[in-house]
């Protein structure tokens, strides 16, 4: 009776027909779940083939100036050792391939998808250890922002303006305004310091700080000046201007007014 | 005094003929020369004048601008109500300052267009002259005058009773010096200010801290390229005068390559291993410079662009600051954390009367 009963379990004969069965639809479930949840699910780093077409992409694009494989030229630096954050940054921004030598890269629309970013970047990561493209739960905005105002006065609005505008820097060089850069970006940036922002590594501002800088920008984004029209928020110089032009224009009419003879 | 009682007498109707003003004695002018007074434009009536209908829309105007001003304080009231500020809601702030305001500046702007519509389009309009008067007064007036002060000097003696007089000047001079003590103030009352502004809280030892966290800084922490906004360790923990202990103590530690760094020979061990740490305070009036380029290693001071070197031992390359920026000396200790070799060798900070 046991054996019996033992026979219908798991030393059924079709037992190892129906495991085998399961584990097929599992694997696939799964590889479904995953190729149609995320589209950068085949830009995966580890993945030889990834980086191969990272590489060709890259020789494609960028050797010119960093060299096949990435050594760096008179032109451009070598990229051995600066990470997939940086690539994804420079790339994804649109500074990178870059418009054209000059105090600064600028930014321009975006030349290649999302996927192609993320090869480039994952071949770059290849060559040298380097700083990865941060987890969303970093990047999504979901930390302290009143912290991160602090640690954002203390540590970039000297460069960025307090409330994200950006503001000149030496030599027509100038610091972005950060009100519609991604999280991610915002993130990569402080990791690798592209151009001549200075680096904020992990030890300067934790992962969590960076996370809570990242919630005050877009709590700044989404929370616009509550004293009506902030002129840009570049500070008093504009705001002087806009008085001086239309304040003073204003009594100005309003004299021509009174004193001109009605007819 | 008296020609002033005369405003209105001598206003001159606009048609009434001018004559050729006589040559007044001691004038080089020669009345001949003169001009001749053209007298006024020929007087051009308004349309309010020639129509009574258009004076009537003018008057309509003028009372509607006024009732407008009564609805505008009206509803700056009604509006004071209807979007209170009651919760911490900085959104209704906004709202009840934006229709309150908007009424308010209805109700005067409505006044004053109104009054000056009513004195250009349906107020009499006729031009009239007003003679000025003479400035200087009657020879008996100021003689009189005269008279006044001769009197009262000698009734009071202000010239014979010298000691009187130079008591009371003496006194008025002294007056303005309390204010000067209260500028002294500013700055503590128990310490002389120099010391205070040639020291700061840097000591042999102190370890460097991440500002605002106060967590002490590895060598191995400052990555190449790195900028770090340091406070000394222990600055948080300040009771009293945090703040003025941090104005001055505020440091930018950076680190470079080796190879780009050029130092002086006798700072060559101010720094380790190409991380140099420099004061945040502008030697031009005390901003603090932190804009830092990794690149070309300049410092730029966002209020009036003095631009500093770092990789020269941040020497002024652009901009009003006089003086390089003091270099912090530091080291290592035995854990590796960065440390101050001393305080600054130099005061920080813009010039004053005893740092040129």
């Amino acid at each position: 009776m046991n054996r019996q009963k033992r026979r219908t379990g798991r030393r059924h004969p079709l037992a190892t027909v129906a495991l085998l069965a399961l584990g097929l639809v599992f694997t696939g479930g799964a590889y479904a779940a995953f190729s149609t949840g995320t589209a950068q699910a085949e830009a995966d780093s580890t993945s030889q083939q990834t980086i191969e077409e990272g590489k060709k992409l890259f020789q494609a694009n960028c050797a010119t100036c960093h060299g096949l494989s990435a050594e760096g030229t008179d032109d451009g630096p070598s990229l051995v050792g600066v990470g997939a954050a940086a690539v994804d940054f420079q790339v994804g921004t649109g500074r990178m391939p870059m418009q054209m030598q000059g105090p600064q890269a600028q930014q321009k629309p975006v030349q290649f998808t999302d996927e192609q970013v993320k090869q480039l970047a994952y071949y770059v990561a290849s060559l040298g250890p380097g700083p990865d493209i941060p987890a969303d739960h970093l990047t999504n905005g979901g930390g302290d922002a009143a912290n991160g105002a602090e640690l954002f006065r203390i540590n970039c609005a000297m460069c960025h303006n307090v409330a994200g505008a950006g503001g000149a820097l030496t030599e027509g060089k100038f610091a972005p305004a950060l009100t519609d850069v991604s999280g991610v970006h915002i993130y990569e940036a402080m990791v690798t310091g592209p151009q001549n922002m200075p680096v904020f590594n992990d030890m300067n501002i934790t992962p969590e700080d960076k996370r809570d800088i990242i919630t005050y920008l877009k709590y700044v984004q989404d929370n616009r000046s509550p004293g009506g029209f902030e002129l840009g928020s570049i500070g008093p110089v504009a705001e002087g201007l806009f008085i001086w032009i239309f304040g003073l224009g204003a009594i100005v009419a309003i004299t021509v007014w009174i004193t001109a003879k009605s007819n | 005094m008296a020609q002033d009682d005369t405003s209105g007498a001598d206003l001159v109707a606009a048609d009434s003929s001018h004559a050729a003003p006589a040559a007044s004695p001691g004038t080089a002018v020669i009345a001949a020369d003169a001009f001749e007074n053209p007298g006024f434009p020929p007087h051009r009536p308004r349309v309010t004048d020639e129509n009574p209908e258009r004076q009537k829309r003018a008057q309509r105007t003028v009372y509607t601008l006024f009732y407008l001003s009564i609805l505008g304080s009206i509803w700056s009231i009604a509006a004071y109500m209807l979007f209170p500020i009651e919760s911490n809601d900085v959104g209704m702030v906004r709202l009840n300052n934006m229709f309150f305001g908007l009424g308010a500046a209805l109700a005067l702007l409505a006044i004053g267009f109104g009054v000056v519509h009513w004195g250009k389009a349906v107020m009499t309009d006729v031009e009239l002259v007003d003679e000025r008067h003479p400035i200087g007064g009657s020879p008996e007036t100021q003689a009189a005058a005269v008279q006044v002060f001769q009197d009262s000097d000698r009734e009071s003696g202000f010239t014979r009773r010298t000691a009187i007089r130079n008591s009371l000047i003496g006194a008025l001079l002294v007056f303005p010096i309390p204010a000067l003590v209260l500028f002294r103030g500013f700055a503590p009352q128990d310490q002389l200010p120099v010391p205070l502004l040639s020291h700061t809280m840097w000591k042999k030892g102190t370890r460097l801290a991440l500002d605002p966290s106060g967590v002490p800084i590895r060598a191995a922490d400052v990555t190449i390229g790195s900028a770090f906004h340091v406070i000394p360790e222990g600055l948080q923990d300040l009771e009293h005068g945090k703040l003025e202990e941090k104005a001055k103590a505020a440091v930018l530690l950076m680190r470079l390559n080796p190879d780009e760094l050029n130092e002086r020979e006798d700072r060559k061990d101010w720094s380790y291993d190409g991380i140099v740490a420099y004061s945040k305070i502008c030697t031009h009036v005390g901003c603090p410079v932190a804009l830092y380029e990794q690149h070309t290693h300049h410092l730029l001071c966002p209020c009036h662009q003095s631009q500093f070197d770092v990789a020269n031992h941040c020497e002024v390359i652009f901009g009003p600051a006089a003086r390089a920026l003091p270099q912090l000396p530091i080291a290592i200790d035995d854990e590796g954390y960065l440390v101050a070799q001393s305080d600054f060798t130099e005061p920080v900070g813009p010039s004053f009367w005893e740092r040129h």
